[in-house]
C-alpha cells in the first residue's frame, strides 16, 4: 500500500476554513498535497450529493468543513449543515457508505495550523484505509451481463 | 421447420441444465427474491423457482437490457475517440422458464426494432439468445393471453417448449427452431423420441375477455374520448407497467461522463412518467395523465398492429399485478369494449 | 360503512365539495382509490383494514387538484400526510375538507385541519418491531456485508418511480432525478443510479416521512426501501427527540438547536 496516494476533496466555506488553509499556507506550514479545495459560501450550502460525486469520481476521503458554531457568516449556516450532517452520516452507516472516510471540522480563519492537522491526519487515515475500491466498483458500472438486476 | 416433439423425462431437467452450463451458456432463470420472481443468471438448478404463474419482470431484457452501454468514448485536445459497441461480449445466453405470453413479446419488440433502422445491438442479442419456455399449467386473474392471439401452449417466440404432463411429470419438449435443435444436439440422448402425451390436456384454462381487431377499430375514434380521463385519474404516473411490460420498448440515449471520458448508454424511459415528451421549449404535448395513460393503451392497440402488423400486449398481466393503485389492464381493456360512443 | 357513505353522500349533494377520495373495492381483492363526484358514487366507498393506499397521494396530484375543492376519507397515515402537506404549503382549509377513519373503526368529520392535527398528535409515530429487528441485524453486521446488503437488494431496482409516485411527499413538479444540468443522479438504472437515487429519496423524505410504507407497499420488485426511512425516523428521535407533522412551527431539518449533539466534528 506504500505507493498509494489518497485522493482527498475538501469542500469548504469561504469565511472560515478557506481562510484558514489560505493562513496555513501564507505561515508556510506545510501539509499533505492529496487534498483538493472546493470553496463554497457557506457549509449550509454544502449538498450531500457533492459528496457523493466525489466519491463517484474516485476520491478516497472527504473533509468538509466550516466555520466554528456561533461564528457563521450567515449567522446559522453551519448550525443547520451540522443537522444535515448527522442525519446524512446515519443514513450512510446505515448502507454501508465508508463514514471514517468522510471528515467533519470546523477551522477557523485563525486555525492555519489546525487545517494543516486537518487534513494530514485525514491522509494518514485514508492511506491506512486503502483505495475506496468498493465505491469505485460501483462508479464504474457494469460491466456484467446481468437481467431483471 | 417442422415441430419435432419429443419427451423429457423429468429427472432430464437438472442434467439438462447442468449440459447447458457446461457448454458455455448463461443461463437466466426465475429465481424468487423478496417474494418476487425474476430472471437471474443461475449457476445451480435448485435455485430456479418452478410454482409460480409468472415472473414479476419480462425476460425482454436478455435483448433489450434497462441498461447498456453503446459506446465508450475519450475527449483529445481537439479529437474525440469513440470505442463502438463490442458485439464478441454478448454471451451465449438461455432463457429459462419463459412463458408463452413472454415468448410471443419478442416477435413484437422485435418488430419495434426493425420498424425502419435495424437495431443492431438488439439482434445481435437476440441472435444469441435461446428461448426455452414453459407451458403454463396455471393462470390467475390478471392472465389474458387468449384475447390477444397467444395461448398458455403457444409455441411462437420459443426455442424449446415444455409442457408438463400433470404436476411432477415428465414433459413433452417441443423443438421449434434450429436454436432449440442446437441444444438438442448437446443433449440428445435427454430428448426421447416419443408419440406420448398431448400438451392440450395440461394447459392452464384461460378464457377469452375481448376481441383485439374490435378494441382496435373502436380505438380509431376514441382519441378524443372521455374515458381516458375516467380510467387514468386513479394512475399516478410511474414507470412499473412499462418495466415490467414484455413489449415496451421505449429508451433513453444518457452520457455518463468521468472527465475526459465518458460511456453512451441506453435505457429504459416509460411514457407514464410527465417529463417523457417535454420539449426543449417547456411545451408538453402530453401534459395530464390522461394523455399519456391513452398513448400507452393507443400504442398498443392501435398504432402498433397499423404499422408493424403486430399488437403490443401479449396478456401477461404484469402490468396490473405490479400497478401500486391497480390500473387493471383488463379492466380497462374490457370496458372500452363495452363503451359505446 | 353506511355511516361513511352517508356522510359523502351528503357532501357531494350538498355541493360542499366537488369530488372526494376514497377507497373502492379494485381487482385482486385489493382496494384502490376512488374519486365519488357524484352523490350515487358514495355507495362504491369502502373502508377496511386492507385500505392501506395513502390516498393523500392524490391531493397533489394536477388531475385531482383540477376538480376543485376536495374531501378525503383519512386513515391514520394519510391524515398524519395532509398535515405535513398543508405545513409546506400544499392543502389549506379551503381546498380540502377531512373525514378521518380513525384505527377504532369511527368515522369524523373534521371542521378543519387543526382538528386533523390535534387528533394526530394523540398517537406517536413509532415503527413496527419487525422493522426495528430488521435494522438491528443490519446495524450487526460488518459495515462492509451492510454495503454489498444494499447492493443486492437495490439491484433489482430498473427505477420505475412508483416509490416516488406514491409517496405523498414526493410531490415536487420535477424531481431531483429529472434535472440534468447538472446531472446529479445517474438516470441508468445500474449500482450508482440505483444507490444513489435511493439515498436522495431517503435524505429528500428525513423529518417528512410519516411512516405510511407507501413507498414499500408500491414497489413492484418488493425492494425494502422504507428500512431507509424508518432508520432516519429512528434517528431523529435519538438525535433531536422525533416529530410530527405540525401546521406551524419549523420543521426538523429547517431548524436547528445551537446545542445539537454531535461526536464526529473535529
Amino acid at each position: 500500500m506504500s505507493d498509494f496516494e489518497p485522493r482527498i476533496v475538501a469542500f469548504v466555506c469561504n469565511w472560515c476554513t478557506y481562510a484558514g488553509a489560505d493562513l496555513t499556507g501564507t505561515s508556510r506550514i506545510k501539509y499533505a498535497s492529496n487534498v483538493r479545495i472546493v470553496r463554497f459560501p457557506c457549509t449550509g450550502r454544502i449538498d450531500y450529493m457533492l459528496l457523493l460525486k466525489a466519491f463517484d469520481e474516485g476520491a478516497d476521503g472527504i473533509i468538509v468543513s466550516g466555520c466554528h458554531p456561533n461564528d457563521c457568516h450567515y449567522t446559522s449556516g453551519n448550525f443547520h449543515a451540522r443537522r444535515r450532517w448527522i442525519m446524512f452520516r446515519e443514513l450512510c452507516d446505515l448502507m454501508g457508505i465508508d463514514i471514517n472516510r468522510i471528515q467533519f471540522s470546523w477551522v477557523s480563519a485563525a486555525e492555519g495550523s489546525k487545517w494543516a492537522d486537518v487534513v494530514n491526519t485525514t491522509v494518514t487515515k485514508i492511506r491506512e484505509l486503502g483505495p475506496y475500491t468498493e465505491y469505485k466498483k460501483v462508479a464504474n458500472w457494469p460491466v456484467k451481463e446481468v437481467i431483471n438486476g | 421447420m417442422t415441430i419435432d416433439k419429443r419427451i423429457l423425462r423429468k429427472d432430464s431437467l437438472e442434467k439438462l441444465f447442468n449440459i447447458l452450463r457446461e457448454n458455455n451458456r448463461t443461463i437466466f432463470a426465475p429465481v424468487e427474491h423478496n417474494g418476487k420472481i425474476s430472471f437471474k443468471a443461475s449457476g445451480s438448478f435448485s435455485s430456479v423457482a418452478t410454482d409460480y404463474i409468472q415472473t414479476t419482470q419480462s425476460s425482454k431484457e436478455a435483448a433489450f437490457p434497462r441498461t447498456e452501454k453503446i459506446l465508450d468514448y475519450t475527449k483529445t485536445r481537439d479529437n474525440i475517440n469513440a470505442s463502438p459497441f463490442d458485439h464478441n461480449q454478448i454471451p451465449e445466453v438461455v432463457i429459462w422458464g419463459v412463458r408463452p405470453c413472454d415468448a410471443m413479446g419478442i416477435a413484437e419488440l422485435s418488430a419495434i426494432f426493425n420498424w425502419d433502422l435495424k437495431d443492431e445491438i438488439y439482434n445481435q442479442r437476440l441472435a444469441k439468445t435461446t428461448v426455452i419456455g414453459f407451458s403454463c399449467m396455471k393462470a390467475d386473474e390478471s392472465c389474458f393471453c387468449t384475447s390477444v392471439g397467444g395461448n398458455p401452449g403457444n409455441t411462437e417466440g420459443s426455442d424449446i417448449l415444455l409442457t408438463r404432463m400433470g404436476e411432477g411429470g415428465d414433459l413433452i419438449a417441443e423443438i421449434i427452431t434450429d436454436k432449440g435443435a442446437a441444444i438438442v444436439s448437446f443433449a440428445g440422448e435427454l430428448f426421447q423420441k416419443s408419440e406420448e402425451g398431448q400438451k392440450e390436456k395440461y394447459l392452464a384454462d384461460v378464457p377469452v375477455k375481448f376481441n383485439r381487431d374490435e378494441i382496435r377499430k373502436k380505438l380509431d375514434k376514441y382519441f378524443e374520448s372521455d374515458i381516458w380521463v375516467k380510467q387514468s385519474l386513479r394512475c399516478i404516473g410511474c414507470g412499473a407497467c412499462a418495466y415490467v411490460c414484455p413489449t415496451c420498448a421505449c429508451f433513453d440515449i444518457q452520457d455518463e461522463i468521468h472527465g475526459k471520458s465518458g460511456s453512451r448508454v441506453r435505457c429504459w424511459d416509460s411514457c407514464g412518467f410527465s417529463q417523457f415528451t417535454i420539449h426543449t421549449s417547456g411545451h408538453n404535448p402530453r401534459e395530464v395523465q390522461s394523455q399519456r395513460w391513452r398513448q400507452r393503451i393507443m400504442h398498443k392497440f392501435s398504432y402498433m398492429p397499423e404499422r408493424l402488423d403486430v399488437y403490443g400486449c401479449t396478456g401477461c398481466g404484469r402490468c396490473s399485478r405490479a400497478c401500486p393503485v391497480d390500473m387493471n389492464i383488463l379492466e380497462h381493456l374490457t370496458s372500452i369494449q363495452e363503451v359505446t360512443l | 360503512m353506511d355511516e361513511l357513505r352517508n356522510k359523502v353522500k351528503a357532501l357531494l349533494e350538498a355541493k360542499t365539495v366537488n369530488v372526494v377520495i376514497g377507497y373502492e373495492e379494485g381487482t385482486g381483492k385489493k382496494p384502490r382509490a376512488v374519486f365519488a363526484v357524484k352523490p350515487e358514487d358514495a355507495a362504491k366507498l369502502i373502508y377496511d383494514s386492507r385500505c392501506v393506499l395513502n390516498l393523500a397521494a392524490y391531493i397533489t396530484k394536477h388531475e385531482v387538484k383540477a376538480k376543485g375543492k376536495m374531501a378525503i376519507t383519512a386513515t391514520l397515515p394519510v391524515m398524519r400526510s395532509i398535515i405535513q402537506l398543508a405545513s409546506e404549503f400544499q392543502v389549506n382549509d379551503n381546498n380540502l375538507f377531512v373525514i378521518g377513519l380513525t384505527p377504532d373503526n369511527q368515522v369524523i368529520e373534521f371542521k378543519n385541519l387543526a382538528e386533523v392535527e390535534t387528533f394526530i398528535h394523540k398517537f406517536e409515530i413509532s415503527i413496527d418491531s419487525k422493522y426495528k429487528e430488521a435494522l438491528e441485524k443490519l446495524d450487526k453486521m460488518s459495515r462492509t456485508d451492510r454495503w454489498n446488503w444494499w447492493i443486492n437488494e437495490l439491484a433489482p431496482c430498473f427505477k420505475c418511480y412508483a416509490c416516488r409516485a406514491a409517496c405523498p411527499m414526493c410531490y415536487c413538479h420535477r424531481c431531483t432525478v429529472d434535472f440534468n444540468q447538472p446531472q446529479w443522479i445517474p438516470v441508468p438504472s445500474h449500482e450508482l443510479g440505483n444507490l444513489e437515487w435511493h439515498i436522495m429519496r431517503a435524505v429528500h423524505l428525513t423529518g417528512r416521512c410519516i411512516d405510511c410504507d407507501a413507498c414499500a407497499n408500491a414497489c413492484p420488485l418488493g425492494i425494502p426501501i422504507n428500512l431507509l426511512n424508518k432508520r432516519l425516523l429512528e434517528d431523529a428521535k435519538k438525535h433531536f427527540g422525533g416529530y410530527q407533522p405540525m401546521l406551524k412551527g419549523d420543521h426538523l431539518m429547517s431548524t436547528f438547536k445551537p446545542d445539537d449533539k454531535e461526536n464526529f466534528i473535529r
